[in-house]
This record gives structure tokens, C-alpha cells and sequence, in this order.
């Protein structure tokens, strides 16, 4: 397959590990923030190949993950109402809220479907006049446009049964959270190259300028992550901060404009819960007010729930990157893929379960 | 119970309860049940063997081998609830012939005779019916074994999904062929019989939610053809048979590596994989190793007879696009290891239930 | 709404178009929930492989290993 095979070729995958330990004299730590990154990381093998003095930390890029239980436990309590069709991305299927996830819901009877696109979710509310849809829309920048589309559309269409329940995150306050903290050990940012190709790379200059860091929006291909980190490391040790771009064959500087235009029409940022982390402000979207009437939490009027999460799991401290899920008392034992105690083992993007699939036992 | 290492395994927690369905699994049967992966395994060990229990099942071959009379019988059990009925390459019908088929060619057995239990359901028109049961005759025909007895119920209206089937049949094991999961051996060549992922894409792409355009069909096929010209040509050097159906060429291998206790390894860049399946596995986020397979067999022998399984493969027309994919190892024990195509190194591990497509 | 397919190694899909109006048939995309988001530069895919060309001739992919200073 074109632009796939190319850049996983074993030869050209090892010349850059040999750069890369040419490169290095000091330890260093970098995170990737995206989890399908953290997933082709793992996957490929990557992590392990890489010299010891480079640690890989693994940001909250999974935005399944990072969906507060609070927000799937609404998203349960409408899925089993009768004369709802819930609609949702595969993977948030099965992560567990307060007492169940959506699958369970499904196999009690109620219309949970797994959709490919939000486009999808409108053509089901158009197809059945007598339901509710309901779209469980969640993502970072690389899915909100195509969810603020699906609004757009069902309002082109005048549909009065579609509705949206948000659960948008964004990735330059979660960085700015993970650099402001004390505790931050993160000094290279691998972004996530598709975020980047729907907004550009201008929020983050800021960012590297303030911080003093390097940043370097990386793809998602083996070859993509290898030369991503071996320019972090040179810039690293080079003493250069600011943003360069490794992933040029999608993300250019502006973005996507027409997507930001459409994101701007329907969304509007605001406060944000992230599961296991906390509100970081101006994190989220919701929707403007010419288009409320799609919210699917006004609609249902599940606005008073709201949930506590587990004592025992850290996912806030794996999803800043503070600890590695082997470092996690729980990890594989009370917590595993199929009784996990929070998020990033439920998602297949999450750390723990990529940790848990692939390099457990290692 | 089988004892295994402890660490990270969940299931060793839970089995230490004395409740039959430990509270961790829920009170209901979930579709993760049906996946192949972990679950599945849990309600075999934790449901149907605590009561079943006999030497013959412990095996978990997928098939019983007994001796009558002096004779190896071999006799094999499988049920279809596939939807939809019908799609590009068969339907349940045929897939339900050739799955009891495969199970007793598994075994190292020759299939005897089957026998079809179907469920319909009310308002399945008898035009469907006809044509489901045309194509197990062809099916059974295909493969020289014939069907001999059934039986045939019919439930309400919105409990059934239109058909199931229930195949079960008998085989003759021939003397000297020794198959089963224990006989993987470190030096032994893994092989795969052609391309994998095909069935599980082809009927993916008819599902609600997931629809995509393709020209593959579902690759079902019977193989006791192709396994009795390999057990001809290399008797007891075939140490190991399985269908990678549900939960794919990974979670086979690793049953497989849990039963023998050895360590199994692959080489990401030896799977055969076509474009189509890439493509789709690809936009869905899913990865071709934990796909279901039809018509496709994984083949373990001794080092020695690798090439010429290998060529006896291919020049079988079940067999063209068959390859070495991998070896067996001492270590790590009941363990899948994969080396990916840039050379990094990984578990290959079983799911909890089904896959589920990716967004990011 | 522009609607159109995209071939994923022989699989075709449809996809919405309106994030990508300057796409012709032919181009390669980026494909992200049933949206074309980006449309791939060709040109620039190539940069990772001359960026390998000059680090071998700049002597950078001959390392001894172990690596220095572990």
C-alpha cells in the first residue's frame, strides 16, 4: 500500500535507531500524545529498540480514555431509554462507567449500535423518523470537525431527532496542564500529527517558547515515530527549542482551514473534566448556542449526573506520563482488558492495554 | 485447572473462586463470549468443563479422537449463527458443512459421515431454506462426505436470527497420524495453508455500522483434501492442525502455545496478507492476526518436513498462497512472540472478546 | 454535502469530501471517521528517505554498537 509500506521497512527503520544512538550522550524523556502513536510504538516494537538513555513517556492520547466517567454514565442512562438508537465509536463501547459500559447496556436490550463516521449516526436518524439518535461524540481536533459536521448536516436537514452528547478534548491545555506541573519530567513533545493536520502547528509555538522545549509533530507510521524522536533528540541535544515538522506530507503550518471554519461555526471551547486528571480549563468543545438544540445532555436531561472515580486507579498519573502502567500496583492483576478499573485499559489505544497486549511479559 | 503462571493472568484470580461464574464476568452472556479471545476461554474452563469433564474433552482438540474396536474415531461438533445468511463466497450453509469438515480433517481424521441440526426461525421463507440446504448438499458433496441424519426445530418469530445450524460428524484417524496441540515441538515450522483475515473482512464489510465496498469473498473451503495429501505424503511429521476461525491466526497460535507449553514466534513480514484485507484493516483500525479465517489452516511439523509441506501446499489449489510464517521455541513458554516488519520485538496475546475498530 | 471514494488497497469506501475541496481523482488523502481531513504531498513523502541519504553520508548511521556511554 502506498504511503504505508514505505515507511515500514525494516532497513530504514534500524538506520534511524543508529542515528538516533549516534545522536544521544545524556538521558532524556519524551511523550507522544496520541494514542494510536503509543499503539504503532508498541506494536512495531519500537520502544524497545530504542537506546536506554531515551524514556518514553505516554500522554493522555486516547480520548476514549480520557471521557470522565461522569459523561458515560449520561451516556448510559440515555442509551437505555426507550426509543433511543445510540450511536458510538467502537472502542467507547466498552469502556465501564459507575456500574457498566454500553455493550452491557446492548446485551440488556438496548439499541446501541457501533458506527464508522458521525455521518453514519445522521443517516440512521434520517432513516428512523420515530427515534431518537444519539451520538456519543468524542475526540480530540482530528474527529471534531467531522463531528461538527454531523450537526451542521442534521440541521441542514431539520432534523429533530439527532443529537450529539460532547466529550471533545484538546490537546494545547493538556500539554500546557502536563508543563506546568511541578512534577513534569516530559522534555520533548512528539505532537500528534492528525491533530496538527486539522489545526496547524501555530498554538504550540507559544507553547515550546515559553516552556523551552523542543516539539516536533510526528506521523503515525514506524518510520514517522523514528525520525520524529531522532529530531527531538538532536534538538534536545543541540539546545534548540521550538516546533519543527516531521510528519510535511500532511500537516502544514495553517492546517486545514475549511475544517477550522466549520469547528468555529458549531464548537466553542469551554472547561473540561478528563477522566483520572481533572477540569483543565478551555480544554473542550461544546456547542455554540445557535446550535444547543443538538446537545443530547439538555435534551435527555441527564445534566445531575455525575460520578466518582475509583480510588485505585492511576490512570491520571499513566496519562500525564508520571508513572508507566507497569509501575501501577494494580496493573494485570485486579487490573487487566477484561475487569479494568479505569480507562486506559479498556481502550485498545490506552497505555495499560497497549502495555498489557504487548509488552507484558517482556 | 491447568496450572499456569500466575503473573498478569487474570483468569487464575477469578478460577480460585468457588462460584462457577465468578462476579468479575457479569451475570449475562456477552457477545465477548462468542470472541475467541479470553472470555471464551474462561466460560469453556469455568462452565462447560467443570461438568463435562473426561479425558477425551480435556484435550480441547477441535475435535474428540477414541479408539473403537482397534479403530481411531474421531468426532467433531459445531454450530453457524452467522448473519447475514448469505454473502459473497457461501452462506451459513456451506460454512456450517465446511466447518465440520475442517474440524474432523483437524484431527488428522478422514470425515465419514455429518449430521445437520437446524433451528429456523418463523417467517424464514422456505426459498432461503431451500437454497441454504442446496448448498450444504453441494458443500457435502464437495468434500465427499455425506450427511446422514438431522433433525430440524422451529422457534417464534424474533427468537432466532432466521437459521442455525448444528453440524456434528465422525472420522477415521488412520493409524500412525498422531495430531494434537501437545506435539508442537521447539524446531517445528509454523505454516499457514494461504492468506489470512479474508472471511472476517468479507463479512465485515456487510455489517451494519462498518459497510465498505470490496470484491473479497469469504474464503470457506473444505480442507480434507488438503490435509490428507499432507498426511500422506508426511505421516506423523504433521504434529499440529487447527482452523484459525474465530479470534484469528493469534489467539489459535496461543492456544496452542498454552496447551503444548512452548513458545511460539512469527515473523510479521511472512503473513500472507492481501491488499484488500490490508486496506480494510487498515481504515478500521484492526489488526489482521485476530481476524477470523474460513478455509484456511495453520500447519505445525517437524523442522525436516517444512519444505516439503510448504511445496505440497502450494501446488494444492487450497494452497497457493501458503508460507512459513513463524517457529516454535522453548521459551517463552505458552507464549506468541512477533517480530514486526521493522525488526522490533512483541507479544502477541489474546483478546478479551472481539475486536473492535480504532478511531485514532 | 461532496461526497466521494477513496481506495484503500482495493477497498473502496465514501467519504465526505468538504474538509478537502481541492482534491482530484488521483490524489492520496488522509482519511479519518468517513472524512478525507488532508490531502498528501507527494513530494514532501519523500523527505524521510533523503533525510536517511544524508545522514549515512554524513557518516551518522555507522555507529559501533554498544551505544556510547551506556
Amino acid at each position: 500500500m502506498r504511503f504505508v509500506d514505505e515507511y515500514r521497512r525494516e532497513e530504514d527503520a534500524q538506520a534511524f535507531v543508529r542515528a538516533i544512538r549516534a545522536r544521544v550522550t545524556r538521558p532524556w524523556t519524551l511523550m507522544e500524545i496520541c494514542g494510536g502513536q503509543t499503539h504503532t510504538l508498541l506494536r512495531s516494537g519500537i520502544d524497545r529498540m530504542l537506546p536506554p538513555e531515551i524514556t518514553l513517556v505516554h500522554g493522555p492520547g486516547c480520548p476514549v480514555c480520557v471521557t470522565p466517567l461522569t459523561q458515560i454514565d449520561r451516556a448510559l442512562a440515555i442509551a437505555r431509554r426507550p426509543g433511543v438508537i445510540f450511536t458510538s465509536f467502537g472502542d467507547m463501547l466498552r469502556v465501564p462507567g459507575s456500574t457498566t459500559s454500553l455493550l452491557s447496556v446492548k446485551a440488556q436490550g438496548g439499541d446501541v449500535r457501533m458506527v464508522y463516521s458521525p455521518l453514519d449516526a445522521v443517516r440512521l436518524a434520517e432513516q428512523n423518523p420515530g427515534s431518537q439518535v444519539v451520538f456519543f461524540a468524542v475526540g480530540f481536533e482530528t474527529t471534531a470537525p467531522a463531528n461538527a459536521m454531523a450537526v451542521k448536516r442534521a440541521k441542514q436537514l431539520g432534523l429533530a431527532n439527532f443529537s450529539i452528547l460532547t466529550s471533545h478534548v484538546l490537546v494545547p491545555p493538556a500539554i500546557e496542564a502536563i508543563l506546568s506541573s511541578p512534577a513534569n519530567r516530559v522534555q520533548a513533545f512528539l505532537l500528534a500529527g492528525h491533530v496538527c493536520a486539522v489545526m496547524g502547528t501555530s498554538e504550540y509555538g507559544p507553547l515550546a517558547a515559553r516552556y523551552r522545549l523542543p516539539m516536533v509533530v510526528t506521523g503515525f507510521e514506524p518510520l514517522d515515530l523514528l525520525q520524529g524522536i531522532h529530531m527531538a533528540v538532536s534538538a534536545l541535544e543541540e539546545g534548540r527549542v521550538g516546533v519543527e515538522n516531521q510528519y510535511t506530507r500532511t500537516v502544514t503550518a495553517e492546517g486545514n482551514r475549511p475544517a477550522q471554519a466549520v469547528l468555529a461555526e458549531i464548537f466553542e471551547p469551554c472547561d473540561r473534566a478528563w477522566r483520572g486528571i481533572g477540569v483543565i480549563p478551555k480544554s473542550g468543545y461544546q456547542l455554540r448556542p445557535a446550535y444547543a438544540a443538538f446537545d443530547a445532555t439538555a435534551r435527555f436531561d441527564v445534566a445531575d449526573i455525575t460520578a466518582d472515580e475509583p480510588k485505585e486507579c492511576i490512570a491520571g498519573e499513566i496519562l500525564q506520563g508520571r508513572k508507566k502502567p507497569s509501575g501501577c500496583v494494580a496493573f494485570g492483576t485486579r487490573c487487566t482488558p477484561e475487569h479494568p478499573l479505569g480507562a486506559p485499559m479498556v481502550s485498545s489505544e490506552g497505555a495499560c492495554a497497549a502495555y498489557y497486549l504487548y509488552a507484558r511479559a517482556m | 485447572m491447568s496450572a499456569k503462571d500466575t503473573a498478569g493472568d487474570p483468569g487464575a484470580a477469578l478460577l480460585a473462586a468457588s462460584c462457577p461464574v465468578p462476579a468479575g464476568e457479569g451475570e449475562t452472556i456477552l457477545l465477548a463470549h462468542g470472541g475467541g479471545g479470553r472470555m471464551t476461554q474462561r466460560l469453556i474452563e469455568n462452565v462447560f468443563l467443570k461438568s463435562f469433564d473426561n479425558p477425551a474433552l480435556r484435550e480441547l482438540h477441535d475435535g474428540a479422537v477414541f479408539e473403537v474396536g482397534g479403530a481411531r474415531l474421531a468426532f467433531s461438533t459445531d454450530s453457524f449463527v452467522i448473519s447475514p445468511l448469505f454473502f459473497p463466497g457461501g452462506d451459513i450453509g456451506s460454512l456450517a458443512v465446511h466447518g465440520t469438515v475442517n474440524d474432523l480433517a483437524m484431527c488428522g481424521a478422514q470425515p465419514l459421515a455429518l449430521s445437520a441440526g437446524l433451528i429456523l426461525e418463523e417467517g424464514l421463507l422456505l426459498s432461503d431454506l431451500s437454497r441454504i440446504v442446496a448448498s450444504m448438499q453441494a458443500a457435502a458433496a464437495g468434500a465427499g462426505v455425506p450427511i446422514v441424519t438431522g433433525d430440524t426445530k422451529v422457534v417464534d418469530r424474533g427468537k432466532g436470527d432466521g437459521v442455525f445450524i448444528n453440524v456434528s460428524g465422525v472420522g477415521l484417524v488412520a493409524p500412525g497420524i498422531v495430531i494434537s496441540p501437545k506435539r508442537a515441538r521447539p524446531g517445528d515450522v509454523v505454516l499457514v495453508s494461504g492468506e489470512i483475515a479474508v472471511h472476517g473482512i468479507a463479512i465485515m464489510s456487510l455489517r451494519e455500522g462498518l459497510r465498505f465496498e470490496t470484491t473479497l469473498a469469504s474464503d470457506t473451503a473444505a480442507l480434507n483434501g488438503l490435509v490428507a495429501v499432507l498426511l500422506g505424503a508426511l505421516g506423523e511429521k504433521v504434529h499440529v492442525l487447527r482452523d484459525p476461525t474465530r479470534g484469528g491466526v493469534a489467539s489459535t497460535l496461543h492456544e496452542i502455545a498454552t496447551q503444548a507449553g512452548v513458545g511460539i514466534r512469527l515473523e510479521e513480514v511472512r503473513l500472507p496478507i492481501g491488499e484488500e484485507v490490508r486496506g480494510a484493516c487498515e481504515i478500521l483500525g484492526l489488526d489482521p492476526l485476530y481476524v477470523a479465517n474460513e478455509g484456511k489452516c495453520l500447519v505445525i511439523v517437524a523442522r525436516e518436513a517444512a519444505d516439503e509441506a510448504l511445496a505440497l501446499l502450494k501446488a494444492h489449489p487450497l494452497g497457493r498462497s501458503a508460507a512459513a510464517i513463524g517457529e516454535v521455541f522453548a521459551e517463552p513458554r505458552g507464549t506468541v512472540l512477533l517480530k514486526s516488519r521493522i525488526g522490533g520485538l512483541r507479544i502477541v496475546d489474546l483478546l478479551t472478546g472481539e475486536q473492535l475498530p480504532r478511531i485514532c | 454535502m461532496p461526497m466521494g471514494v477513496v481506495s484503500f488497497g482495493g477497498i473502496t469506501k465514501e467519504v465526505c469530501f468538504a474538509y478537502t475541496p481541492e482534491v482530484v481523482p488521483g490524489d492520496w488523502v488522509l482519511v479519518h471517521v468517513g472524512f478525507a481531513i488532508s490531502r498528501l504531498d507527494e513530494d514532501h513523502a519523500l523527505e524521510v528517505f533523503r533525510t536517511l541519504k544524508e545522514l549515512g553520508e554524513l557518516g551518522e548511521l555507522d555507529v559501533p554498537q554498544p551505544a556510547r556511554g551506556s
